[in-house]
């Protein structure tokens, strides 16, 4: 098979630390409240990652980890069960890549979050609760703690530990032939495209029967 | 093996397999709204692009448009740009926008179909999770990102990966005072919120072909809220009959045609699935939730659960979600008091639900502690409403009677929750913040309840309510 050429930078190994953000079913309000994406543009939208739960009404500080300074600097988000869920907003992978997160590890994502990520070139892999357990409590006691990333064995290694991930095969091709920007690959079929669309009735307003 | 509709739908529409294991889908139509779409439009103009099927691209304004005051220029000047970038885009590329001066503004979901646009067999995507509505019809739509937008625009197809098909059959039928909301928020509690992941849901069964074509759409709505991102129901007569004579529905011989073209795609009596849930109808009350996701949802004879009777990955959202409220376990949820009854969204801001609910308020009013509004899904609905004298019986009764949006369901508009109020709510999202008050409150229940709760101040069982019919 030929290979369609690459459309983004290839994502295959990454490294960092990580920034763990405990709980269940984090949705996308969580991660972005609605106001701030009164915006034409995504540029800006670091600083609202998980503003409401960040910042007290007045502005004051809340414990969190996006506030800890011992995270800052880290790349890797780690998460628990159903992180993203709710909304089909872009705008929350686009905060947290904002704010610097070039990965996001977990027990599951909602799909469209999942999706999202992949588009974006930021890999949402998953790990088993067990798993996830440990390498959340071996990061909160030692922040330093360098974790790569490695797509192509679907590898994840915590210090000198390593743990088998899960990512959906075609988010992994794409992410490894940095073809994860889907635009060009789907226009190279066009003359495909104008071909499925003739043979649907309704795109010429059922006129073939009148 | 005989197919169900997902999949011939989906085979229909399949353009090609890309290397990455993912197809590569044909969409049928797109919808864009004000909220997700500039950056996506920024994309393809940065990279000389264009859109390649804007006849098959339809826009409207809905998240940040103020139902009270439309005025021009909004107050809000971030408002006023994002209408103003749509308004830009679609001239630009001559894609059919439905905006405030128009016959047919309203929430993107509500108008599709009532416009007709929405049709069986299709595949609909549109940058919004609740894109799931428009299966109602028998299409395949899907909720998507702004790169998946640009994506669309640019190709008219989108990378997926196909999903398994879970059948859900729900049957009997609904006691009086039960509606389509409860029987979508029971799934979600029994399923859970992320019980639909990588799943399309068919929803079948004799109680969902004996409901409306709106009860339909107010299940396949909220088919995310339970982790599905698309819902649908095989399309039938009532289908056929609901989209005949819209505006933008085929006429005459196209019709005829496009009857037997919508047959062809159901799912047949032998179609196979990859597994089946069955729901018993007759057994069902009213529906409500009393935390912060929508599966934290209990019937209004029931009390909120003790955190410790609960299944251990459910135990801290729902240690979260009592902080949040301020509820204890074991309350009964008959009685909270509320401050806001919120009457609208794309999941139940249609003509039906405003039936249903002015038929509970007609003749009462609004508790005095209780600010009530009625936003109506779409210009149309509030016209109809207007002409029927719906909006006539929630004015008199104390209710505020809106122009059409998305209004408190996301509060990216004026309308907000304050402080810690708490609202009985028609939407489909109880998260936290989602109503525009970091620490507000959302109950969600069915626009009937909403009502019955508006008048009386606090949750109530609306099957103990007298209905006045409001007669037109
Ligand atoms: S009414 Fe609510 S859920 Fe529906 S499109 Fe608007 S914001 Fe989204």
């Amino acid at each position: 098979m030929i290979q369609t050429e690459s459309t983004g930078p290839a994502v295959s190994t990454l490294s960092g630390r990580g920034i763990p953000v405990r709980g269940n079913d984090i949705d996308t309000d969580q991660i972005i409240p609605a106001r701030y994406m009164k915006v034409v543009t995504f540029e800006g939208l670091g600083q609202y990652a998980f503003y409401d739960v960040r910042f007290n009404e007045d502005g004051t500080q809340k414990p969190h980890p996006f506030n800890d300074p011992k995270y800052t600097g880290a790349g890797i988000l780690l998460v628990n069960r159903n992180f993203g869920c709710g909304s089909s907003r872009e705008h929350a992978p686009q905060a947290l890549q904002k704010a610097g997160i070039k990965a996001v590890v977990g027990e599951s994502f909602a799909e469209i979050f999942a999706g999202n990520c992949t588009a974006m070139g930021v890999p949402a892999v998953t790990l088993s609760a067990d798993d996830m357990q440990e390498v959340i409590g071996g990061v909160e006691q030692d922040p330093q703690t360098e974790i790569t990333l490695d797509l192509k064995s679907n590898t994840l290694t915590v210090g000198c530990k390593s743990y088998p991930f899960s990512l959906p095969p075609a988010y992994r091709n794409s992410l490894i032939a940095g073809t994860w920007d889907s635009t060009s690959v789907l226009l190279d079929n066009l003359e495909q495209i104008h071909l499925t669309a003739a043979r649907l009735p309704y795109v010429d307003g059922f006129a073939q029967g009148a | 093996m005989a197919k169900n509709l997902f999949n011939k739908v989906w085979d229909l529409h399949k353009v090609t397999t890309l290397d990455s294991g993912q197809d590569q889908l044909f969409i049928g139509l797109h919808l864009i709204h004000e909220v997700t779409s500039p950056q996506a439009f920024q994309m393809i103009r940065e990279r000389g692009l264009t859109v390649l099927y804007p006849d098959r691209t339809f826009a409207t304004v809905d998240h940040i448009v103020p139902t009270a005051d439309q005025a021009r220029p909004f107050t809000d000047p971030l408002a006023e740009e994002m209408m103003q970038a749509i308004e830009r885009n679609t001239a630009e590329y001559g894609i059919e926008f439905f905006g405030l001066n128009t016959d047919y503004q309203g929430i993107v979901h509500i108008i599709g179909p009532e416009l007709g646009i929405t049709q069986p067999g299709m595949t609909i995507a549109c940058g919004d999770s609740h894109t799931s509505t428009h299966g109602a019809f028998g299409a395949i739509a899907f909720g998507i990102g702004t790169s998946q937008i640009r994506d669309v625009l640019a190709t008219q197809c989108m990378a997926i990966s196909r999903p398994r098909v879970r059948r859900i059959e729900v049957t009997g039928t609904l006691a009086r005072g039960v509606y389509a909301k409860d029987i979508i928020l029971k799934i979600i509690a029994d399923l859970g919120v992320n019980g639909g992941l990588g799943h399309a849901y068919e929803y079948n069964g004799d109680t969902i072909h004996n409901l409306s074509m709106e009860g339909r759409m107010t299940i396949c709505n909220m088919s995310i809220e339970g982790g599905a991102r698309v819902g649908y129901v095989n399309p039938d007569q009532q289908t056929f009959d609901y989209l005949e004579g819209r505006p933008y529905a085929p006429r005459g011989d196209a019709f005829a045609e496009a009857v037997e073209f919508w047959k062809s795609i159901g799912s047949g009596p032998d179609a196979e699935y990859d597994d089946t849930f069955h729901l018993d109808a007759n057994a069902l009350e009213p529906m409500v939730t009393w935390g912060i996701n929508p599966g934290q949802a209990i019937k209004i004879s029931d009390h909120t659960p003790a955190v410790s009777s609960l299944k251990p990955e459910h135990r801290e959202v729902a240690q979260k979600a009592y902080a949040h409220m301020d509820f204890a376990e074991g309350d009964p949820i008959k009685g909270k008091k509320i401050n806001v009854a919120f009457l609208g969204s794309c999941t139940n801001a249609r003509i039906s639900d405003l039936r249903e609910a002015a038929a509970i308020v007609k003749g009462k009013h609004v508790h005095r502690d209780v600010n009530a509004f009625v936003v109506p899904g779409s210009k149309q609905v509030a016209r109809q409403a207007e002409d029927e004298g719906l909006a006539e019986v929630f004015v008199e009764a104390g209710f505020q009677w809106r122009g059409a949006g998305c209004s408190m369901c996301l509060a990216m508009n004026p309308d907000k929750l304050q402080g810690r109020e708490i609202c009985a709510s028609s939407s489909n999202r109880n998260f936290v913040g989602r109503q525009g008050s970091p620490t507000g409150r959302t109950l969600l229940m069915s626009p009937a309840m909403v009502a019955a709760a508006a008048v009386s101040g606090e949750v109530v069982d609306v099957r103990e309510f007298a209905r006045q019919p409001v007669s037109v």
